[in-house]
């Protein structure tokens, strides 16, 4: 008996020692799964993402190909368990993906962040199985993609404050009213994770989550925003008018919305930090190799100082962001808190890219404001990222709530 | 029919690196530089994993000989499908002086151990650009050989494959067991799906040393120097093709 109780402890010990080695070294060098996934994203995202991404961006066009084709590899379900038809990795996993397919094209990158993060996720953690097998099992393919309804037109930080209505109905089932605000994939999304007040008296605590299909009687799409950047992606409000959903189609518990919004939201952060880091890469690639060919004053402007300086910080900037980023990421997957650590990897990242793609064009001059670089989109693209997912001022006042409690103040 | 193939990955500084030359002229910078698979092993690859979808093969053999980051090119290789690979280790001098002929005596030897159908290889590797390797190990097995392959078909014991030849393309029949080499209009490699990803990292990986295969890795050759091309000169302009003619000629070129 007391031999026993010896070895299951010195198991125990072993594994977390492993623990700690895998971790620490998450530090110097990812685990080798993980590199060979970088490898294939990175390949896919060089051959397929990058040649393309000037004409999605220019014409505004759904990379309809290539998603599939990143749902052939797996990219549409990375976290999704093997029984649903998913890779089944793990959220490490899915922001080294998520880098290196934004570093190819932003926008395929926030379409498979919103899918993965906002819709697979909810449905994932709250869903019962036969909400998964109708919502997730057909949705990792690449061909038909979901979308994540909480914003409107009246409150995006204030999401609490979620105007949109869901009354009951004689059958057991729901009636939604309202407009939904700056839903990504709003377009060829074929279902919708959605938001809607069942109780307003319960205020944040009377709002409930429901799976919406599409196209559905009641549900019609506003315009097609015309963006700054992520062109790719679509984006555009969701319409409810009197649209009926049978009772089935509540994700979670009554009065859960708000929690499964905020929990959906925290897990997002990871990846579009990751997407953030993407194009930060993309927009230091593009102004180191331009500066390594440009000369000026009789030599290569990556011998001046003040070049040498921005590339510095640059580096610096992402470098840190990277490191948060797979740090929460790792605490996700070991099941540990991580609110404030995806807090701080989507505000490093955010600001990073802004940072970066700023820098870029600044490197490349002239040459940087026009369309015949990348460094012009980069800079685009990174703009939203400091806004969508929770704005950089709501990822401030989450870190320092987190902080000031740690503190007991 | 189903076949064991046998395929050669080889390790290489990736096809998008600038090369630069050792101040000490002895050789290129490989440290710290980034390295790939062959991309003619990819397509090589490619083709073994395409026949064991058809059922044409059983199973899939990667092989790669060099210093101990060719697990990495072998475990790409079992992420695109092969099914177990071999390591032959060699590091140091006597990797940087390994030949073609080294190389084939391996795979000559492990096609008899392993009990190989079909030796598949990349036409040529993009580091030295011999083209011999699978010239060389036909011949020491005393196989058919097929090489710059850019279609094959397999019909009842035997493989019928279209060249890539200076003329054009040729179409020959040759008896398994034999060799191919791969070119590059042969197939378009796939991308490693995440399913396989995880799937290879349970699939083993043999590691040998060259005398376990009775090859003797001694260098038969010495690399005396190694120099950058010249920096290409500037052209000149005439006004018409008698003029060029003329410069040519004064050129000592015609």
């Amino acid at each position: 008996m007391g031999s026993m109780a010896q070895s299951s402890g010195f198991w125990l010990m072993k594994f977390a020692k492993f623990q700690q080695a895998r971790n620490a070294s998450i530090l110097t060098s990812l685990p080798e799964t993980h590199e060979l996934l970088r490898k294939t994203c990175r390949d896919f995202a060089e051959g397929e993402l990058k040649p393309n991404a000037s004409r999605f961006d220019k014409e505004h066009l759904y990379p309809k190909d290539q998603i599939l084709k990143m749902g052939e590899i797996g990219l549409m379900g990375i976290v999704v368990p093997e029984t649903l038809g998913g890779a089944g990795l793990d959220y490490l996993a899915y922001a080294v993906a998520m880098e290196e397919i934004s570093r190819g094209c932003a926008s395929a990158g926030v379409i498979m962040s919103a899918h993965n993060s906002l819709y697979l996720g909810p449905i994932l953690k709250h869903g019962n199985d036969q909400q998964k097998r109708d919502w997730i099992q057909p949705f990792v393919n690449g061909d038909k993609i979901g979308c994540f309804a909480l914003s409107e037109p009246g409150n995006g930080s204030d999401a609490g404050a979620a105007s949109t209505t869901a009354v009951a109905s004689s059958d057991g089932g729901w009636k939604l009213n309202g407009t939904k605000a700056w839903i990504t994939n709003g377009y060829e999304s074929e279902a919708t994770v959605v938001f809607a007040t069942t109780d307003k008296s319960l205020k944040h605590k009377g709002i409930s989550a429901f799976v919406v299909p599409k196209p559905t009687p009641g549900l019609s799409l506003g315009k097609k925003e015309d963006k700054l950047g992520i062109r790719g992606s679509s984006t555009c409000n969701l319409i409810f008018e009197d649209c009926s959903i049978p009772k089935e189609n509540m994700l979670g518990k009554p009065g859960y919305g708000f929690k499964i919004a905020m929990g959906t939201l925290d897990g997002g952060r990871v990846g579009i930090a990751a997407q953030a880091l993407g194009i930060g890469q993309a927009a230091l690639d593009c102004a180191v190799d331009y500066a390594s060919k440009r000369k000026a004053f009789g030599q290569s402007i990556t011998k001046l100082q003040s070049i040498q300086n921005k590339i510095a910080d640059m580096a610096l900037q992402l470098e840190s962001a990277r490191l948060l980023t797979w740090r929460a990421a790792v605490l996700q997957d070991e099941g540990k808190i991580f609110i404030k650590e995806a807090a701080m990897a989507k505000l490093a990242a955010s600001e990073a890219a802004t940072f970066i793609s700023h820098q870029a064009i600044q490197i490349l001059g002239g040459m940087g404001y026009v369309s015949d670089m990348p460094a012009e989109r980069h800079y685009r693209d990174a703009r939203i990222t400091e806004i969508y997912e929770g704005t950089s001022e709501i990822q401030r006042l989450v870190i320092a709530g987190n902080v000031l409690k740690e503190y007991g103040v | 029919m189903s076949l064991r193939i046998l395929v050669g990955c080889k390790r290489v500084i990736d096809y998008a690196v600038k090369i630069r030359v050792k101040p000490d002229k002895s050789g290129v910078i490989t440290e710290g530089v980034k390295h790939s698979m062959n991309p003619f092993d990819e397509i090589a690859i490619e083709e073994a994993v395409r026949m064991k979808e058809k059922k044409i093969a059983k199973e899939i053999v990667a092989f790669s000989c060099g210093p101990t980051q060719c697990q990495e090119t072998l475990r790409t290789a079992l992420a695109m499908g092969a099914d177990r690979g071999i390591h032959v280790e060699v590091s140091g001098p006597e990797y940087e002086t390994l030949q073609p002929l080294h190389i084939s005596k391996m795979l000559a030897k492990l096609a008899k151990d392993e009990q190989i159908d079909l030796i598949i290889v990349g036409k040529q590797a993009i580091d030295d650009d011999c083209n011999q390797t699978a010239q060389m190990t036909a011949a020491l097995l005393d196989w058919p050989q097929a090489t710059s392959a850019s279609k094959i078909e397999a019909k009842d014991g035997s493989l019928q494959v279209v060249r890539e030849i200076d003329g054009g393309l040729e179409t020959i029949k040759v008896k398994l067991p034999s060799v191919v080499s791969a070119d590059l209009r042969l197939n378009e490699p796939r991308y490693a799906t995440l399913p396989n990803i995880m799937k290879a990292k349970k699939k083993p990986i043999k590691k040998l040393a060259p005398k376990d295969l009775g090859v003797d890795v001694s260098p038969r050759i010495q690399v005396v120097t190694v120099e950058e091309p010249p920096v290409r000169q500037a052209g000149a302009k005439v006004e018409n093709v008698d003029a060029v003619i003329e410069k040519l000629k004064a050129l000592g070129h015609a």
